[in-house]
């Protein structure tokens, strides 16, 4: 999933801080699970920015929803009757939803309630990281199901650095070396002797390095 | 191993010598005296002399153009090349300018990762690594071809090396690593600095026994120790280095005016006992910020003079 944490709510103020007419929407997707912008985060945000412009002596009229999705048309309709009434939605969906709904309302400003972090998991309660980077060229088959792109610090696809220690990287003892895990796994899997395969230099152009990318198929296209 | 290039240190290593290398590190600045100067102190008592790129991620001088200086003075570099800061257009652009002024030996490395240094918020780029770059460096040379497949007129001639780390986890990929870096074209290796003469030996021996020390050439890397404190910073705080507790405490048992002396006499020591460890082609001296001690360890462990051979141009 895709996973966001808040932004800070001075951040957002700075931003709504002359409207009359809030609108936050959240999404029910991957913000929801990450709790970074799903209902439960919608109405925190709500009840501190009133707390916040009441104490201003502003009367603010702030509103709530939260759609099933912000990154598909379908659902963005729901909103269309309402969203001119607003002189700003904060949208507490990731980079994806704030851009879509941008992109279908012209007229209304719309400000990001969160940072989009990274494509991760739940790890547990309050803990995601980082499992993925999108790069359009899967190449976990020949890594033992652990990504190096995403998770190695130096993105190297032959192996560890010499800042491998105890199976942490160099730059944070909190965080495991992604090549550590890659051998501890191969040799589960009584495959370590891959190990010295050399991987081939990488088609990078399929990364964001070629530009924004789109999927076509024309077969499932109406 | 059949000699490829002009290297003098090829030459050096292929003639069975043990060769000494050393490096200098850039200056935070653009006066090329700096460089210089550390050059002039050790050229004599050294085969070739690496220069460093942007080490730890902090911004110097560039070592393509630090190596272009002591390359006019006469002394051999061995420019360093790291992947953090240049993509696969740029890492060609730079060899061919190294090779336009004849510099003849390369290391490739990945590089410290940019947190450590004065740009922590910067990108990375790593659109090779280490391995990558040296197929890159290979096929420039050998095929003469650029990646993209078109000739290069004039191809670079490098004597291509890669760093290893004996100390570094996982530990079963340690000899795998190197067999790794020969296969992808690894003519010479530089280690990390050791402390740890037991750990490294039996290094060695893995190697030795997959017969990979006939494929290529070790330098034994060494660092003289300043001070005590410095013995317990590498220890604790430097990634991947492995300063085992008796040398930490045979530099804190020495007062402290004694210490830069012991510290070089560890060194010396450690030269004398690596010279018979089978496999081992030579030294990496590095003296950080402590070049003008390296005569006297080049000296002291018998490896002076240095062979007179002449570079070619």
């Amino acid at each position: 999933m895709i996973v966001a944490e808040k932004k800070p709510v001075e951040e957002i103020i700075e931003y709504v801080q002359d409207c009359r007419k809030i609108l936050i929407l959240g999404c029910n997707e991957c913000v929801t699970v990450c709790e970074a912008g799903g209902k439960k985060e919608v109405g925190v945000l709500a009840s501190t920015l009133r707390m916040y412009f009441l104490n201003q002596g502003k009367e603010v009229k702030i509103d709530e929803i939260t759609l099933e999705r912000q990154c598909d048309h379908e659902y963005l309709e729901e909103i269309r009757d309402v969203a001119d009434q607003y002189d700003a939605i904060i949208s507490l969906a990731c980079g994806v939803g704030v851009q879509f709904m941008a992109e279908k309302y012209h007229s209304v400003p719309i400000y990001p309630g969160v940072n989009t972090c990274f494509l991760g998991a739940t790890e547990e309660r309050g803990l995601w990281t980082e499992r993925c980077q999108a790069c359009g060229n899967c190449m976990l088959g020949i890594t033992g199901g652990i990504c190096p792109v995403s998770r190695c610090a130096k993105r190297l696809l032959n192996g560890p650095c010499g800042g491998s220690s105890n199976g942490k990287c160099e730059i944070s003892k909190d965080l495991d070396c992604a090549w550590q895990l890659i051998i501890d796994r191969l040799k589960a899997l009584d495959r370590l002797d891959d190990y010295e395969k050399i991987c081939p230099i990488k088609d990078w152009s399929t990364d964001r390095a070629g530009g924004p990318r789109k999927v076509v198929r024309e077969d499932v296209q109406i | 191993m059949s000699v490829k290039t002009p290297s003098k240190l090829e030459k050096i290593l292929s003639e069975g010598h043990l060769a000494v290398t050393s490096e200098c590190g850039p200056p935070r600045g653009s006066d090329p005296d700096a460089v210089k100067k550390k050059a002039e102190l050790i050229k004599d008592y050294v085969d070739a002399v690496n220069i460093t790129d942007n080490q730890t991620s902090v911004t110097r001088m560039s070592s393509l153009s630090a190596c272009i200086h002591l390359k006019l003075m006469g002394v051999e570099p061995v420019l360093q090349m790291v992947t953090r800061d240049r993509n696969r257009i740029a890492i060609q652009s730079d060899i061919l300018g190294a090779a336009s002024f004849d510099i003849f030996n390369m290391l490739c490395l990945s590089g410290d990762h940019q947190s450590f240094g004065d740009c922590p918020q910067g990108q990375n780029v790593h659109d090779l690594d280490s391995m990558q770059l040296l197929q890159t460096v290979h096929l420039m040379r050998d095929e003469g071809k650029f990646l993209g497949g078109a000739d290069i007129n004039r191809p670079p001639k490098m004597f291509v090396g890669a760093a290893a780390n004996p100390f570094a986890d996982p530990f079963e990929i340690r000899t795998p690593r190197l067999a790794k870096k020969i296969a992808a074209g690894a003519e010479f290796i530089q280690t990390q600095c050791i402390y740890n003469l037991d750990k490294f030996e039996e290094w060695m021996k893995q190697i030795c026994d997959r017969g990979l020390h006939e494929k290529v050439y070790i330098l034994a890397g060494v660092t003289p120790l300043k001070s005590a404190g410095m013995a317990k910073f590498m220890k604790n705080r430097v990634p991947g280095m492995d300063v085992p507790d008796d040398v930490v405490k045979r530099m804190a048992d020495t007062p402290k005016e004694k210490q830069p002396e012991e510290g070089i006499n560890i060194c010396v020591e450690t030269i004398e006992r690596l010279k018979s460890v089978e496999g081992v082609k030579g030294f990496h001296i590095m003296a950080i910020e402590w070049e003008e001690k390296v005569p006297g360890i080049v000296e002291r462990a018998g490896l002076y003079p240095r062979p007179k051979i002449e570079a070619e141009n």
